[in-house]
């Protein structure tokens, strides 16, 4: 095997053999856990930098392994995979220093460590996924290695958060896999490919088609949390905040969402989607979510329940892309994957900071919080304002590109009035929280804190959420730099409408 | 070289006989000879992989009057993860019976029961069969009635009976099949059978037989009491092993033996009880009060799904696909062997630390025996049937099979069996997970059993990434 051949396999393995070796290190033998969670995150840093270069130039990176007679397991590399294990090598590394501190002295935390780098490899293995069972594989693999990680309390709420993640999970895993077994059985392996496989099968019936289409979106729904499937993502708000944070931002919502985009573009294609008519009732999906969630968001007082609902609303915006034909689209949702990503997290980060800092878990106790935190706060205002779609963070690039995309497509009367709706919705549910911080009077229980800290925080607490503040920021201000999210999706999108 | 498939029976024979000469070594002679064992079984297996079926013809006599033992790779695989989960057990058994009158009568029966069932797997004689079944029911109870308590001995005693009365009944239809066609032994048979009176009431006989000992719905009412009151190694044998040789026994009869006497509706029949053993046996196990009962109920929706492969194998013409599907139905079971024996032998630890396995008291054992709780949940993950196990690969194959064939009920029914699985395992898990329970002290070093986990691993990683072999090897042989 040449090189080529192992690096999907190392890229997997930098997590995964730190994962499982992590489980046996002694509770409080600190530094070596430490050392093994860097230096797998570091490393696999370093292997995605190589295989984002390869990639760009055309190299081709594949790992097969049969299982089965007719039944492999492959990891391939293109650029589509490359977008989501950049995203989720840069953000585990980031979360990985934010949990260290956050979990400092307490309890299990080998056991949590071990679960979260099992969630890493889980993710990437499905970003690496080269066809729709070795995704369905990773898809309830991640299941798996999330459920300890939302239980990790051991609380009746976590445990009956951490139940009904699991019920939703599962049943979506089962819908999932009964689609790809069905899709497998009348039209051969599924291997992934630009611009579709199932448009040059011949003798597949269409309305079979359709079938399978719903239940391999309703399957991989749950996950992305599309309305009525997203039940489980508010419950799931008790996991701890490092949990959370990647939960919302790169492993399972995303995972659905990169589902949703795999099946359309690279297994039934968008042309061949639209040729079946399954792209509007998508659309409406993505449509009344993204509506739905951000009602929902504005009604809570409890942070992380707004954050969850508002990640119901923003990653639809990505299976809002893909049901809509056309390149400008398909880069709006393909570039909001890593968008949203850096935005949500940089949110959770700093819910999670108010929380452990202050006590502080509702909106209503966050007046004046600013001036205690004014770190904390100025990241959480950055992804605010990216969420609401203000230039220029990120947030921004992905819905202008949507409504361009809505604009080539023809489809303006009902995507823009969604993007509008929902974006002066996001305003109606940040901006109050922004103006308490900033403008509100800090209670005097802070004013001795405000003399005697330096450090608002703990340094590893405090960074976390400023790095990815400003990769937000960078993200949308350097849009049009090469390697930037936006420059590569427009590479995927040009690869994906090629003729 | 002639006397490799002779190893696997003779030696925990002798060891046995040894093991009642010298109790106070029975540890030691069992671990011993389990090892061995599974060294001349894996040789069998690579025997078979480079040569083809095995025979073997003792004392030299012609067919049709000496002992034959026959090896081909479904009995070669078989009998290797068969003497697998026996060194496991073994070893798990040792400190299970650590202070424990018991072990000097264990020892001896066990191994008994080990060279029973390895007996069994290699027989090609209805006669020795019929033999060997007795022998393998007969120390089963006596390994039953070692749990003592009251209700252990009356499960033991029913046990007895029902496992008699099979017997007597296989006997009646090796009987019948003497008188018919002169003969039994399974080779000479296979191209004599033919369709009349007197072959359908031997079948008949030899199915309901076995349907009482494989415990398949609604037979399966004895299953429960034996196997959640047996010591836990023997639960383990019992779960992984004994019911799955009588499974086996009725798959070679069917597609094998009388392969020109049964049709697919015959078979449909038994895979319509298949699936309702899926049902109920999940069914009881969400609303079992103890574990090792919990693991008894998922005993009997799993053999339930054997019984589905088996219905939508007797319907498929000899072929590349029905090859498939047969590697499924010898990984499913391979997959089982080895998860539940882990599964029996992790909630035996867990009852020798706490005295009991009530469920509801088990909240917060994830602190406390962390390496048992995750031996479970490994083993829970073979046995729903989630990657990277073997039994998703087998129902990959499985529900892949229906779809081809137009079985949309049985898609239905490994849906919702699997679904059910993650129920009843995951609301024991997630207890686990809790806190409360008794507060413990985490200065107290337990020391937690190993050999389950091995199993459980073998269960979920080594069978599901590595057995594409599974399919070389059965196309080495003659194949079903």
């Amino acid at each position: 095997m040449t090189l080529n051949e192992w690096l999907p396999l190392l890229i997997l393995g930098s997590s995964l053999i730190p994962g499982v070796l992590i489980f046996y290190i002694k509770e409080r033998d600190t530094s070596l856990r430490t050392l093994l969670n860097m230096g797998g995150a570091l490393l696999k840093l370093a292997l995605v930098g190589l295989m984002i270069w390869g990639v760009f130039h055309e190299q081709v990176y594949e790992t097969r392994w049969t299982l089965a007679p007719g039944l492999e397991l492959v990891l391939h590399a293109d650029a589509m995979s490359v977008l989501f294990v950049s995203l989720s090598t840069v953000l585990w590394l980031v979360t990985t220093v934010y949990a260290i501190g956050y979990l400092e002295r307490t309890p299990h935390r080998s056991r949590f460590f071990g679960f979260f780098c099992l969630c890493v490899t889980a993710t990437v293995g499905l970003a690496l996924a080269g066809n729709l069972f070795t995704f369905v594989v990773f898809y309830e693999a991640l299941t798996l290695a999330t459920y300890p990680l939302v239980a990790h309390k051991g609380s009746p709420e976590a445990v009956r958060g951490a139940r009904i993640y699991l019920a939703y999970t599962l049943a979506g895993g089962m819908i999932l896999l009964v689609g790809t077994i069905w899709l497998r059985s009348i039209a051969g392996p599924l291997e992934f490919s630009q611009g579709g496989i199932l448009d040059s099968i011949e003798g597949l019936d269409r309305s079979t088609l359709s079938w399978i289409f719903l239940l391999l979106i309703a399957g991989l729904g749950v996950k992305a949390a599309l309305v009525p499937l997203h039940g489980w993502l508010p419950q799931a708000m008790v996991a701890p905040a490092p949990v959370s944070a990647l939960l919302h931002a790169v492993a399972v919502v995303k995972a659905g969402a990169f589902g949703i985009v795999r099946v359309v573009y690279d297994v039934y294609g968008i042309e061949f989607s639209a040729s079946l008519d399954l792209l509007a009732p998508l659309g409406a999906a993505a449509a009344v979510t993204i509506i739905y969630g951000s009602l929902r968001a504005l009604s809570q007082d409890h942070l992380k329940r707004r954050l969850a609902y508002s990640t119901v609303s923003q990653v639809s915006y990505i299976a809002l892309g893909a049901a809509i034909l056309g390149p400008l689209a398909t880069v709006g949702g393909l570039v909001h994957l890593v968008h949203q990503g850096l935005m949500k997290i940089t949110l959770f980060f700093a819910a999670g900071n108010y929380a452990e800092t202050l006590g502080i878990q509702r909106v209503s106790e966050m007046d004046g919080v600013g001036r205690r935190m004014p770190g904390t706060t100025l990241a959480f205002t950055v992804g605010a304002l990216g969420m609401i779609g203000v230039p220029p963070v990120a947030g921004f690039v992905s819905k202008w590109y949507l409504g361009l995309g809505a604009v080539e497509a023809g489809a303006t009367d009902w995507v823009i009035p969604v993007l509008v709706i929902s974006s002066l919705l996001n305003a109606l549910y940040f901006l109050p929280i922004l103006y308490r911080a900033w403008f509100r009077p800090t209670p005097s229980a802070w004013q001795a804190d405000l003399q005697s800290r330096p450090l608002e925080t703990k340094g590893a607490l405090l960074w976390p959420p400023v790095i990815t503040a400003v990769l937000a920021l960078a993200a949308g201000l350097f849009a049009a730099a090469p390697y930037s999210p936006l420059e590569w999706v427009q590479l995927i999108a040009e690869r994906e409408y090629r003729p | 070289m002639i006397n490799l498939l002779i190893l696997p029976v003779a030696m925990p024979l002798l060891a046995a006989l040894l093991a009642l000469l010298i109790p106070r070594y029975g540890q030691l002679i069992a671990v011993v000879a389990g090892v061995l064992t599974t060294a001349a079984a894996t040789a069998v297996l690579m025997l078979v992989h480079s040569g083809g079926d095995q025979m073997l013809v003792l004392g030299g006599w012609q067919t049709g009057l000496g002992i034959a033992l026959y090896a081909d790779g479904l009995a070669a695989s078989m009998l290797l993860m068969s003497t697998l989960v026996g060194v496991a057990a073994s070893i798990f058994a040792c400190r299970y019976f650590e202070s424990s009158a018991t072990r000097v009568s264990f020892w001896p029966l066990w191994l008994l029961l080990q060279s029973a069932i390895s007996a069994l797997l290699l027989s090609a004689d209805l006669f020795n069969l019929y033999v060997t079944l007795e022998l393998l029911g007969l120390s089963a109870v006596s390994l039953t009635a070692l749990g003592r308590s009251r209700t252990a001995m009356k499960a033991a005693l029913d046990y007895l009976m029902l496992g008699l009365l099979g017997s007597l009944v296989f006997l009646a239809a090796v009987v019948l099949i003497y008188a018919r066609y002169g003969t039994l032994d399974i080779l000479l048979l296979g191209g004599m059978i033919e369709a009349d009176p007197l072959t359908w009431t031997a079948l008949a006989l030899f199915t309901a037989s076995l349907m009482l000992k494989c415990a398949l719905f609604p037979l399966h009412f004895w299953l429960p009491a034996v196997h959640a009151n047996a010591p836990a190694p023997v639960s383990a044998a019992l779960s992984a092993l004994v019911v799955k040789v009588a499974f086996y026994l009725l798959l070679r009869l069917w597609a094998d033996l009388f392969a020109p006497v049964v049709t697919p509706p015959l078979a449909s029949v038994l895979g319509v009880l298949g699936a309702a053993a899926i049902l109920w046996g999940s069914y009881r196990a969400i609303q079992a009060e103890r574990l090792k009962l919990l693991a008894a109920y998922s005993t009997i929706a799993q053999l339930g799904y054997l019984f589905l492969f088996f219905s939508l194998l007797l319907a498929m013409p000899q072929g590349e696909s029905r090859q498939l599907l047969y590697g499924a139905l010898l990984l499913f079971a391979l997959t089982h062997g080895f998860a539940k024996s882990a599964l029996f032998m992790a909630a035996g630890a867990i009852q020798q630390q706490l005295g009991h396995d009530r469920i509801t008291e088990l909240a917060g054992l994830a602190r406390t025996l962390p390496a048992t709780v995750f031996t479970l949940a490994l083993a829970g993950v073979a046995l729903i049937g989630l990657p990277p196990s073997g039994s998703f690969l087998a129902k990959w194959q499985l529900m892949t099979e229906a779809f081809a064939q137009g079985q949309w009920l049985w898609v239905l029914v490994v849906t919702a069996g699997s679904l059910l699985a993650s129920v009843y395992l995951f609301r024991v898990l997630g207890l686990m997970f809790s806190q409360g329970g008794q507060p413990s002290s985490p200065q107290l070093h337990v020391r937690e059993p190993l050999s389950p986990l091995v199993l459980a691993l073998i269960a979920t990683a080594v069978l599901g990434l590595g057995s594409n072999g599974l399919w070389q090897l059965l196309a080495s042989g003659g194949g079903i």
